[in-house]
């Protein structure tokens, strides 16, 4: 972007005066700056505002929508940690969405490789079915999966909850797992073969290390699907001990409106963005890398 | 060494192995798709067959009896002012959310992509991945966090905006309740949605127009084309599957918008002007007991969603995309 590569580049194409063509540019770059520039400070603003007000007292939260806090204090913190229940859920969706992401995990990979490499009666029926699972709205399943959970004794309870996420994570696990273990290159798999390793050591000890790039991103995904779902444990885990952080968020929320304590409220929010924050900011770029992965196959 | 046994030891092996079933491949096959399937088929497909038959039942739950009344349910929702508002909400919600969210992604993207220079190369805009990152973050903030942070922002007496609106001289605004008007409800929650689900799309967008063979810039370019002539005729005709995967996914989801509108207005809203299907369906169900009913609008949804998506597609179609596919 130097003068000097612009006038070189501009002697090469004389398509256009060059003159009006530069100040075309500079409107273009800074509309479009500006239009960015807006769009990014609707996002940044309201989640420093969340941040800010979370150090506020209720009233000083009142008294003024833009004041600062008058001692910054982690009370609010605290006291949304410890009273309003948010370190309980906070624990509780630890262990539900860990579990649910590690079973969901190894049993998608091991779907998607044996409906990827092998050829069997049945194999594009699960498949499409698989797909169709993907489409249909959960709000169509929920009320029959609630008198299942019910019938099996596995309502309102954790482990109910996590076998629930890891069967409506599954067929994303799978369809997007699908591709890379079909694109994984035979002759890995017939050296292993020859090798005399058992199907079962390729599969563990070969295929599945070498598909790590998909799972990795496939499990961010699962990752954030899991932390941020909300309508499976509002109807299927009812139990106040057993809630997890959004329903936990929900019902905070809709208490807060009559108790009134808003700087706990504002302090449980930001408690509740904290880890998606610090996962997005580490895996960033394979985030980014991931959506773009779909386009271009 | 492995790669000349491979060579000479490759194909005869393989075709036996594919047809001679041993234990060691059968009980990996058994174990790999057993464990899963039984998951997937017990407590995803199986409530689904489920709930097409409980429709058509005046099932309340918790009783033994059962009765098949056939299309009751149907005619009695068709008949349900509450729960027609609550089709006409989503309807608008699937018109309105996927047209502005794709609109405004495409422009930002394109913006980013290739607002640059237009000398040289098609470059992008100076520090667009500094917009990139940060457009992209409210796509990992929980759903019902962005309904619960945005409930505050639009609050009467403490919310930011109408402090702000206030400042700038609009008395009208200092305690104007935007959810609790009905004239507002609506609009304010699907800009709130919309906030949510820009930056991925944007994201998506950018990575479709970068895969664009820098050729056919520089071609429209020397055809004399300008910014916005080289973004209809070339980058749109290009992306135009991603646009149509986009809008079938934000479609779906906006026909359900169950989180966001039960973190803004858990109530439906003022005089229900933002209840949506699925919020009628979980009362139903859950507060009612009313299952057979509920489940018949589980129906009316999911047969919404196929309907929403075949009209894309038909649309796509028709306005002569997809014949590239097959090229």
């Amino acid at each position: 972007m130097t003068v000097t590569t612009t006038t070189r580049e501009a002697a090469a194409r004389p398509a256009a005066p060059p003159a009006a063509r530069h100040r075309g540019d500079r409107a273009v770059a800074t509309v479009s700056h500006t239009v960015l520039a807006v769009w990014t400070v609707l996002i940044i603003v309201p989640l420093l505002w969340t941040l800010l007000s979370s150090f506020k007292t209720t009233s000083e939260i009142f008294a003024s929508p833009f004041s600062l806090p008058k001692k910054w204090s982690f009370d609010n913190y605290v006291s949304a940690w410890t009273t309003a229940g948010i370190g309980r859920y906070f624990f509780n969706t630890v262990v539900v969405v860990g579990c649910a992401l590690v079973i969901v995990m190894i049993l998608g990979a091991m779907c998607a490789y044996v409906l990827a490499r092998f050829t069997f009666f049945g194999n594009r029926f699960i498949y499409y079915m698989m797909i169709a699972g993907l489409t249909f709205p959960i709000f169509l399943a929920i009320v029959p999966l609630f008198f299942v959970m019910r019938n099996i004794g596995l309502l309102n309870t954790l482990p109910g909850l996590i076998v629930v996420y890891v069967a409506f994570a599954l067929p994303f696990t799978v369809f997007f797992l699908y591709p890379f273990f079909r694109a994984l290159p035979g002759e890995v798999s017939e050296a292993a073969e020859i090798d005399g390793a058992s199907e079962w050591r390729k599969f563990f000890q070969v295929m599945l290390p070498m598909a790590r790039p998909g799972m990795a991103a496939v499990a961010i995904f699962n990752f954030l699907g899991l932390w941020n779902q909300f309508l499976l444990p509002i109807a299927l885990n009812t139990k106040k001990n057993n809630y997890v952080l959004s329903q936990g968020m929900a019902e905070f929320a809709s208490q807060a409106g009559y108790n009134v304590n808003f700087g706990r409220l504002f302090a449980a929010v930001v408690i509740m963005i904290l880890p998606v924050a610090i996962v997005y900011i580490l895996f960033q770029r394979q985030l980014q890398g991931s959506v773009s992965h779909g386009t271009v196959q | 060494m492995t790669g000349l046994a491979t060579d000479v030891a490759s194909a005869p092996p393989r075709k036996r192995g594919r047809r001679r079933v041993t234990f060691d491949k059968a009980s990996l096959m058994l174990v790999f798709l057993g464990l899963p399937l039984t998951l997937f088929f017990g407590l995803v497909v199986w409530p689904i067959v489920q709930a097409f038959w409980y429709s058509l039942t005046d099932w309340s739950g918790f009783s033994a009896d059962m009765n098949f009344v056939g299309l009751r349910n149907y005619r009695t929702l068709v008949g349900d002012d509450v729960f027609m508002k609550a089709v006409r909400n989503n309807i608008l919600l699937a018109v309105v959310v996927p047209f502005v969210t794709i609109v405004l992604a495409f422009a930002l993207a394109t913006m980013v992509t290739i607002g640059g220079s237009s000398r040289g190369a098609v470059r992008g805009l100076r520090y667009s991945s500094f917009y990139r990152v940060i457009s992209f973050f409210p796509h990992v903030i929980p759903a019902i966090i962005i309904g619960l942070l945005w409930a505050q922002m639009f609050d009467p007496s403490s919310g930011l905006l109408n402090g702000v609106l206030t400042k700038l001289g609009f008395s009208g605004f200092e305690s104007y309740p935007w959810l609790g008007d009905k004239r507002t409800a609506m609009p304010v929650s699907i800009f709130v949605i919309i906030w949510g689900f820009v930056g991925f799309y944007m994201v998506l967008f950018i990575a479709a127009i970068k895969g664009i063979p820098a050729e056919l810039y520089d071609a429209a370019r020397i055809d004399g084309a300008g910014r916005l002539r080289m973004a209809f005729a070339v980058t749109i005709p290009m992306v135009r599957d991603t646009v149509q995967t986009a809008y079938i996914y934000i479609g779906i989801f906006a026909l359900d918008a169950f989180v966001y509108m039960t973190a803004l207005n858990p109530g439906g809203g003022p005089e229900n002007s933002t209840l949506t299907m699925s919020q009628d369906l979980f009362k139903t169900a859950f507060e009612k007991g009313q299952f057979g009913l509920a489940s018949a609008m589980g129906v009316v949804m999911a047969l919404a969603t196929l309907l929403f998506a075949a009209i894309v597609f038909t649309v796509n179609r028709v306005t002569g995309g997809g014949r590239r596919a097959q090229g």
